[in-house]
């Protein structure tokens, strides 16, 4: 099929040559012409409230408090229970959120552009550890630190971001690699490469020292900081890959807490769905496998680009999170991903694999012909809602997701 | 009940999360503890210990501080608990010896980490077995095919596409093959000499180069190509490819044809390809009369006679006289005898010797002039049975990996009072069950004393991982008669029950 192998050339091509900046942070309402009251967009693909899952729900009603659309938390789960509440996903409007993925009109997002293809995505920024609205967190506390994010620390970022001239974000995630980042479960590297090149610029557009601190206090101490920028850079390096009819490379993974959902370029904006998984992963203090949500959030993008599971060995530590394995396996995983992925990424490499790429490009081909799925570094939620993260973990993109995508692809061209 | 807590701070002293939570989840699981964190004291760790009530309110803790805390049903259990975390935390670690290898899990995957692969053994379920070899095929790979269950127009057109790509099509149900001294699927440990072999019969192509090879002499390489390739469907076309190849391999001389007799048009054309060769070949078509050869080819009717052929006139286990073995015997049953085959060509052997000793003989696997089992009532014949074949593999292993599958009938032959003898073969090698002869003797211990006379082959060498002679020793210490061949044993179960004057 020459239709098929030069359709995922271009594709890869143009996942390879993005060139994503993070240029900019703006309250959701002025990036997103549609995003409306009322609404909230969430992680995954689309789902409706009788679906969603308690932590999800947990989120929602925050949101919905957050905004002011309901004074507490009950009648906030009244109001979206009510059917007043448009729910959308992320994916549909340019943006991506870790876990649940809350995105709402007041709400600050990085913006990262592509430079290549002058196409944006935004994120969130990232809330820190403990009790927080992308693992289902609700109450004062949770909000509270939204309403800085705001108020206070999205502003002041911002105004540094754009006074750097935005910040190259490849270089950044090449530096981490090295660092023992994989970019999922592990910014650490990251995070604190980026705040080496922002805090200059924030001490120099910062009038409050008070603030100032603040904000770089809250940077340096939230070892997952990262994380949000990259899912928005992933975003934006997989958009212009999408819609180039008859190619088998995915462009999207993402999980509600429902279902898990796939889009593949050569299928433009189809979903293709199928039951979450649970992840296998190792918990905090106090919990256990019983309060685990199943699978959740966008934050598998990283995974569509080459990393997280797939740049597994560049991080050993974090493998010691799969259950059987030792860190020392580390690169069987990222080894494994080299059988379902089309090329291996030139500019960010793996030291421990004697300087591989990091697997790029997954061939829904490949996976379905070999049985080898996706391998996604997540957090785990607590099942109930508003209590917020009780572990971290590896799970399993399911293989019906890829099954479903190949017949439709098959269809498409009439080959079937 | 009363839960005993213990914290330990460790002051500036940090390790990474993970290893951490690893360390957590080993510690929670010593006896009589209840929960265990190890963690850095950062303020939301803090409040997850305190939450989980493991960490004193008390307790000052910073971030770059390790606390160790520990929640157990008794005070010994709690101390002994953090004790062993601390010593784990002091323990100098070592890289897992163990590390588990990483595997392909697709032939393009296997073919881009070591390109210089050059041959895909392919065992799965035959509906995925064609696109697996068709795969293997278009990335220039030789392919065995063990798989079975494959139509025959799938067979076809691989095959076609094979010959076009110049490579090999071993199989669909290709049993065996020793490539280079490798040997492949169910297949021995041969020394390596001058003769080839090319195979349509698996467990015959084992015994050939197994006698071949306990014989003193060796084996190139021995070519499978699947037990339909002389059909007129697919007209031989692998066997005609192999001759091909042994004709230009410096390293061979002599050549065996093993096969159940072919469609008369396919042995035609192999014949006509034989003649044209200038190797000399031994042709054994099992079940088939003699034929009409060209001058550089012989005929042997049976497996033996064809190793023989092969080692040049050599006679094989000519320490073993029949009759001299049966004289010693007591009579015993009503001069019958029951064969029960792992391997499907030995049945097929033991079919032609016995209907050449004149016996009636009947069989699930029937060759020409023998009568199909169940087809006829077969009172008063020989049975030999093929438990290879599907009615008895269904939804189990092949019984030379899993020699369960004789038992219910080998039980039922041992109380049957009109037999004289019980056939049986062993089959060794690569693939085939660790320790054959172990499961059997256990299974024939508790014999009666007139039960009928057990008289087995072995097929194997003695560099096999069972071992031949350890094999072949275990059943004579249970009272079985070991022939040198399979061919030998049928010759000793006709002269025991001719011998008995039946």
């Amino acid at each position: 099929m020459k239709l098929i192998e030069d359709a995922n050339q271009q594709a890869l091509a143009r996942i390879l040559e993005g060139e994503p900046r993070l240029i900019d942070i703006v309250p959701a309402r002025e990036l997103i012409p549609g995003l409306r009251e009322r609404m909230i967009l969430h992680a995954g693909p689309p789902i409706s409230w009788d679906r969603m899952c308690g932590p999800m729900r947990g989120a929602v009603a925050g949101a919905i408090v957050f905004e002011g659309w309901a004074r507490d938390l009950p009648t906030a789960t009244k109001l979206a229970a009510s059917g007043e509440i448009e729910f959308h996903p992320n994916h549909h409007f340019g943006a991506v959120g870790p876990m649940t993925g809350m995105t709402t009109m007041s709400m600050p997002l990085f913006v990262v552009e592509n430079a290549r293809f002058s196409n944006r995505a935004y994120c969130a920024i990232n809330e820190g550890l403990g009790k927080v609205m992308r693992f289902g967190g609700n109450d004062a506390s949770v909000l509270k630190r939204l309403a800085w994010l705001r108020d206070v620390f999205g502003p002041t970022l911002g105004k540094a971001i754009r006074a750097a001239g935005g910040i190259d974000l490849k270089s950044i995630v090449a530096r981490g690699l090295s660092m023992g980042d994989e970019l999922h479960q592990r910014n650490l590297a990251c995070s604190s490469v980026f705040l080496r090149e922002i805090a200059p610029w924030m001490a120099r557009t910062s009038t409050d020292n008070a603030v100032l601190a603040e904000c770089l206090a809250f940077i340096g101490q939230n070892d997952q900081f990262f994380l949000n920028i990259a899912m928005a850079m992933g975003k934006a390096i997989t958009d212009p890959a999408n819609g180039i009819r008859g190619s088998t490379i995915v462009t999207t993974m993402c999980r509600n807490g429902t279902d898990f959902g796939i889009r593949v370029s050569g299928l433009g904006e189809q979903w293709f769905t199928a039951p979450v998984e649970m992840p296998e992963g190792l918990y905090f203090a106090g919990y256990s496998e019983k309060d685990a949500n199943p699978d959740m959030g966008d934050s598998a993008i990283v995974e569509t680009i080459g990393l997280g599971g797939f740049a597994m060995a560049a991080a050993p530590a974090v493998a010691g999170f799969v259950g059987a394995g030792a860190p020392s396996e580390a690169g069987n995983f990222t080894r494994s991903m080299g059988e379902i992925t089309v090329a291996q990424n030139p500019e960010w490499t793996i030291a421990a694999m004697d300087f591989a790429g990091v697997p790029t490009g997954i061939d829904i081909r490949l996976v379905v012909d070999s049985g080898v799925v996706p391998v996604i570094n997540t957090g785990i939620a607590h099942r109930e809602p508003g209590i917020g993260q009780v572990g971290a973990g590896v799970v399993k993109a399911p293989l019906a997701c890829f099954q479903q995508a190949i017949v439709a692809i098959a269809k498409d061209l009439s080959v079937s | 009940m009363n839960v005993v807590v213990l914290n330990e701070v460790r002051k500036g002293f940090y390790l990474d999360s993970v290893a951490l939570m690893r360390l957590s989840r080993e510690v929670a699981g010593s006896p009589g503890v209840i929960e265990a964190a190890l963690m850095m004291g950062t303020p939301s760790n803090a409040a997850i210990m305190r939450n989980a009530g493991l960490l004193e309110e008390g307790t000052a803790v910073k971030g770059n501080d390790l606390v160790i805390a520990v929640k157990a049903e008794s005070e010994p259990a709690a101390r002994e608990a953090l004790d062993n975390a601390i010593k784990s935390l002091d323990k100098p670690k070592t890289q897992g010896e163990t590390q588990a290898a990483w595997r392909p899990h697709s032939i393009a995957a296997a073919v881009k980490v070591r390109p210089e692969i050059n041959l895909a053994l392919i065992s799965v379920p035959g509906e995925f077995a064609a696109a697996e070899a068709r795969k293997a095929l278009n990335r220039g790979l030789h392919v065995l095919m063990f798989s079975d269950n494959v139509s025959l127009e799938d067979e076809l057109s691989l095959k076609q596409q094979a010959r076009a790509a110049g490579l090999l099509m071993m199989g669909p149900d290709c049993g065996t093959a020793v490539i280079g001294g490798a040997p492949l699927a169910f297949a021995n440990k041969i020394r390596r000499g001058r003769i080839g072999i090319i195979g349509a019969s698996g467990t015959g192509t084992q015994e050939v180069s197994c006698l071949i090879s306990e014989a003193g002499a060796g084996i190139s390489h021995a070519i499978g190509v699947g037990g339909r390739d002389l059909k007129k469907d697919i007209g031989g076309i692998t066997t005609l490819m192999a001759i091909d190849a042994f004709e230009s391999d410096p390293e061979t001389d002599h050549v065996v044809l093993i096969s159940k007799p072919p469609h008369p048009d396919v042995a035609k054309s192999v014949l006509e390809r034989i003649g044209r060769s200038r190797k000399s070949y031994t042709v054994c078509f099992i079940g088939a009369s003699e034929i009409e050869l060209p001058p550089n080819a012989r005929f042997s009717p049976t497996l033996k006679g064809a190793a023989e052929l092969a080692l040049g006139d050599k006679k094989i286990g000519t320490g073993f006289d029949a009759n001299a073995v049966a004289s010693r015997l007591p009579r015993i049953g009503r001069g019958g005898i029951e064969g029960l085959f792992a391997g499907g060509t030995l049945c097929a052997e033991a079919q032609v010797i016995l209907a050449a000793a004149g016996r009636k003989v009947a069989s699930n696997a029937a060759i020409p002039g023998v009568v199909k089992l169940g087809v006829e009532p077969n009172s008063g014949r020989d049975r030999l049975i093929d438990l290879g074949d599907d009615e008895y593999t269904r939804g189990r292993p092949h019984p030379m990996i899993d020699p369960s599958v004789r038992d219910d009938a080998l039980r039922a032959a041992l109380k049957n009072r009109d037999l004289s003898v019980i056939l049986l073969d062993l089959v060794l090698g690569y693939g085939a069950h660790a320790d054959p002869a172990e499961h059997l003797t256990n299974i024939v211990a508790d014999r009666e004393q007139d039960a009928p006379a057990l008289i087995a082959s072995v097929v194997g060498t003695e560099q096999d991982p069972q071992g031949r002679s350890a094999q072949v020793r275990k059943l004579e210490q249970a009272g079985i008669l070991v022939a040198p061949s399979n061919a030998q044993a049928c010759e000793l179960a006709v002269a025991i029950v001719q011998n008995a004057g039946r």
